[in-house]
């Protein structure tokens, strides 16, 4: 594969954006491709928008995707999902959490969250809705919510010759392997 | 085996692998993670979080002098803080190997300012590398140490925040130890009175000559001819993005070591293309020095002079193209961060907003967001230390002119023992009369909790003697009775002290002490607090909806058809149920 492919996790502080993108980057580079792999900290464990950004193939530069380049979109919050989309390649899929989360403008009702969020994302792109949450807890553990949606993402970027599940086992807290598994296969289930 | 590292883990590795043994630094973004990543070989090298960043470059400049290879590490602002010894050390140059990195920060993703600290190195005249991927932070960081000895000099090693926060593939060595110069006692070299500073001056002009030679030779100035027609010069991370945008059918000229600049290699390649981009982010410092040797090329006419590049922007500013989006007709609101839920700093400043007639003077830290609405609890914020001194200004102005007008300054623990301290003597010393409050919460916050000289530990995590605040106060010649230390979640508490400090025409300090909710907290934290697991629940038949609990900008607490706390999010601090005027708010377990 000569071009670069490109991959956004956006979310909010505390998502567990950060442990996904890593498994997927160790996956990436395990599997003998160049990987660049951005993200912004600060002020973002403050209730802020995160963004990791993973750029894959033979040689990779520049370590963030421009607008319009990304191959697959995951937003681990709908509105972050609305918020990226002018990153969407043309084409491109996207791995949509159904979840809200207010920002502290909406919760001070200076503003509204916007409504049918989905269907306009629907309407624009090749996405994947679910309740990526609520399949975490019914496995048993919420906090595998990451890698449900990690599960969707690598079923929707359709790379072979990556044994993920080899990954997890290698980069989850030791005890966690089985669920996370099974959250893992729960979010592929979710993508057609 | 190669390994996905951050540019900060590899700046780490690369020191370690080069037998360093002494780093020391103050924490800022985008640099922080240089040092919280050393402490994994402390069986082999010493480092230390220092109060302030010209702190750690002495410290550094110290060990160096001793005969050890060693390093500071800051953002670009804390070079400003550093800049005194920096210039001087320019003239004395090493011993041991010592680089300064100094992280920038394109786009302030988390700084109060952009500033281009490549400037640093023409201005003090030191040897400046520039890493535009992981595999190079390392290989610069060793070449630093090395080149520091080789040509007596600090190196600069200038990172940007995408090559710190970067993950990318480093190749990894073993580290090779190198042992302690012996000392000699070299009086002329590093005693810089000004007889010594004017030898020393003259070495330095020499100095920069025999570098300025190293780097035409050097393989890290790299030149990828791909025909005459375009050249393409660049350095750090613009590199990556030029490299990307061009692609292969143009000639490159990769800038590694950025000063002294390779003139003479510019010349030849610059001759060898029919046009000459110059890509770089922030200011035209390259472009300048093409400019000043008469080298024609195209750089900031077309690329933007402030905030970070990336390949839209290049591509954009050379060919006129941008790619085709998908957009919507609907927005996404804005997600600013906010003080989180269960913030100390939420009480304190909640009750500095009900004081009229005051000027708040900030710092920085987590705690300026007491700036955001619906706080807005804070008018100014300049710069590390800067509230306390600031704030005394503006109250013995205010004064002088029979202004009414007080002042409170704000300021958190780890900034008061930065800069703050020398700020609070001039406010004794000088009999003013601004109340300055210390946010004490037990740790460095925004960066990601560091240990500071408060907190009882080391970075390398052994106990350590805790600097006491209201001891410390009274020893600059602050009256016990104006140390006062209270609850910031107390609103109670907090707005009789302040309401007594307000009405004194002395100086008074108020330390408002709680734990940072987001903190590890210490044995010694459990003993001092009461931290025991608390949520707060409204009671939907009481509350009127008279949305006092939701000014309080808890992220906690929405507002919508009902008022609801989440209790995911609350900690029961109970800094609404203190606002609520109909107790309609109640303490669950």
């Amino acid at each position: 594969m000569s071009e670069v492919k490109n991959i956004l996790l956006v979310g909010v502080g505390g998502q567990g954006t950060i442990l996904a993108s890593k498994i997927l980057s160790e996956g990436l580079s395990q599997a003998g491709y160049d990987v660049k792999m951005s993200e912004i900290h600060g002020m973002s464990q403050r209730g802020g928008n995160v963004s990791t950004q993973i750029r894959f193939g033979k040689k990779v530069y520049s370590p963030i995707v421009g607008k319009g380049e990304a191959d697959v979109i995951v937003a681990f919050e709908k509105m972050e999902a609305l918020r990226w989309i002018e990153y969407l390649k043309q084409g491109g899929k996207m791995v949509i959490n159904d979840f809200e989360i207010p920002s502290v403008p909406i919760q001070q009702g200076i503003a509204k969250y916007p409504e049918g969020i989905l269907e306009e994302l629907l309407h624009k792109a090749k996405a994947s809705v679910f309740k990526a949450g609520e399949i975490a807890s019914e496995l048993g553990n919420s906090k595998t919510m990451n890698i449900v949606l990690l599960g969707a993402l690598t079923k929707a970027m359709d790379i072979p010759g990556i044994d993920w599940e080899e990954v997890i086992r290698n980069n989850v807290k030791k005890g966690f392997e089985e669920i996370n598994i099974k959250a893992f296969r729960a979010g592929a289930d979710q993508v057609a | 085996m190669k390994q996905l590292m951050t540019g900060n883990e590899a700046v780490a590795r690369g020191a370690y692998e080069a037998g360093l043994t002494f780093a020391s630094a103050y924490p800022g973004t985008p640099s922080t993670e240089i040092l919280e990543n050393m402490v994994q070989y402390k069986n082999d090298l010493y480092c230390e979080w220092a109060p302030n960043e010209k702190v750690a470059l002495e410290a550094a400049i110290g060990a160096s002098i001793a005969g050890a290879r060693s390093m500071a590490a800051m953002k670009h602002v804390g070079v400003n803080v550093a800049a005194d010894p920096l210039f001087t050390f320019a003239y004395t140059g090493v011993t041991g190997g010592c680089v300064l990195v100094s992280a920038d920060d394109p786009g302030m993703h988390s700084s109060q300012n952009e500033q281009d600290n490549r400037n640093y190195a023409t201005a003090a005249r030191v040897l400046m590398l520039e890493p535009s991927d992981s595999q190079e932070s390392k290989d610069y960081m060793k070449l630093g140490l090395e080149l520091s000895e080789k040509f007596d000099t600090p190196v600069m090693l200038r990172m940007t925040t995408r090559v710190c926060h970067s993950k990318s593939l480093v190749s990894l060595e073993d580290r090779v130890e190198t042992a302690l110069i012996p000392y000699e006692k070299k009086i002329a070299k590093y005693v810089a009175t000004p007889a010594n500073g004017k030898a020393l001056r003259r070495k330095l002009i020499d100095r920069l000559k025999s570098m300025e030679e190293y780097s035409n030779h050097a393989e890290i100035n790299h030149v990828e001819y791909n025909g005459s027609e375009v050249g393409v010069i660049s350095s750090g991370v613009a590199y990556q993005y030029a490299r990307e945008v061009f692609g292969e059918d143009v000639s490159y000229l990769k800038l590694g070591m950025t000063f002294p600049m390779p003139m003479a290699k510019i010349k030849e390649f610059a001759g060898k293309v029919k046009k000459l981009y110059v890509i770089e982010e922030m200011d035209p410092y390259i472009e300048n020095h093409l400019k000043m040797a008469g080298i024609p090329c195209i750089g900031k006419e077309l690329i933007p002079e402030m905030d970070e590049l990336n390949t839209d922007i290049v591509r954009k500013a050379i060919f006129g193209i941008s790619t085709e989006t998908i957009q919507s007709e609907k927005e996404a609101v804005v997600r600013p961060p906010a003080l989180c839920a269960g913030c100390p700093h939420r009480g304190f400043f909640y009750a500095l907003k009900k004081k009229k007639n005051i000027i708040i003077t900030g710092d920085i830290g987590c705690y300026t967001l007491g700036s955001a609405a619906p706080l807005s609890a804070m008018d100014t914020c300049i710069c590390m230390g800067g509230s306390i001194s600031a704030g005394h200004g503006a109250a013995q102005a205010l004064k002088k002119n029979g202004s009414d007008l007080k002042v409170v300054s704000v300021i958190g623990d780890s900034t008061f023992f930065h800069t703050g301290i020398n700020s609070l003597m001039d406010v004794v010393y000088n009999k003013g009369n601004s109340v300055t409050v210390i946010l004490d919460n037990r740790i460095t916050g925004m960066t990601g909790h560091q240990e500071n000289p408060g907190t009882g530990f080391t970075l390398m995590g052994d106990v350590a003697v805790e600097v006491d605040i209201p001891l410390l106060c009274k020893a600059i010649g602050m009256k016990e009775e104006n140390v006062i230390t209270i609850n910031p979640l107390d609103l109670k508490a907090t707005d009789q002290a302040l309401t007594a400090a307000l009405a004194k025409d002395e100086p008074t300090v108020i330390i408002a002490k709680w734990p940072c909710i987001l903190k590890k907290f210490s044995e010694q934290d459990k003993k001092e607090f009461d931290l025991t697991p608390k949520k707060c629940e409204i009671d939907q038949e009481t509350c009127k909806k008279c949305k006092s609990c939701v000014r309080t900008g808890c992220p906690a607490i929405s507002s919508g058809d009902q008022i609801i706390i989440n209790p995911d999010s609350c900690t029961g601090c109970s800094i609404c149920k203190q606002v609520c005027p109909f107790d309609a708010i109640r303490e669950v377990k």
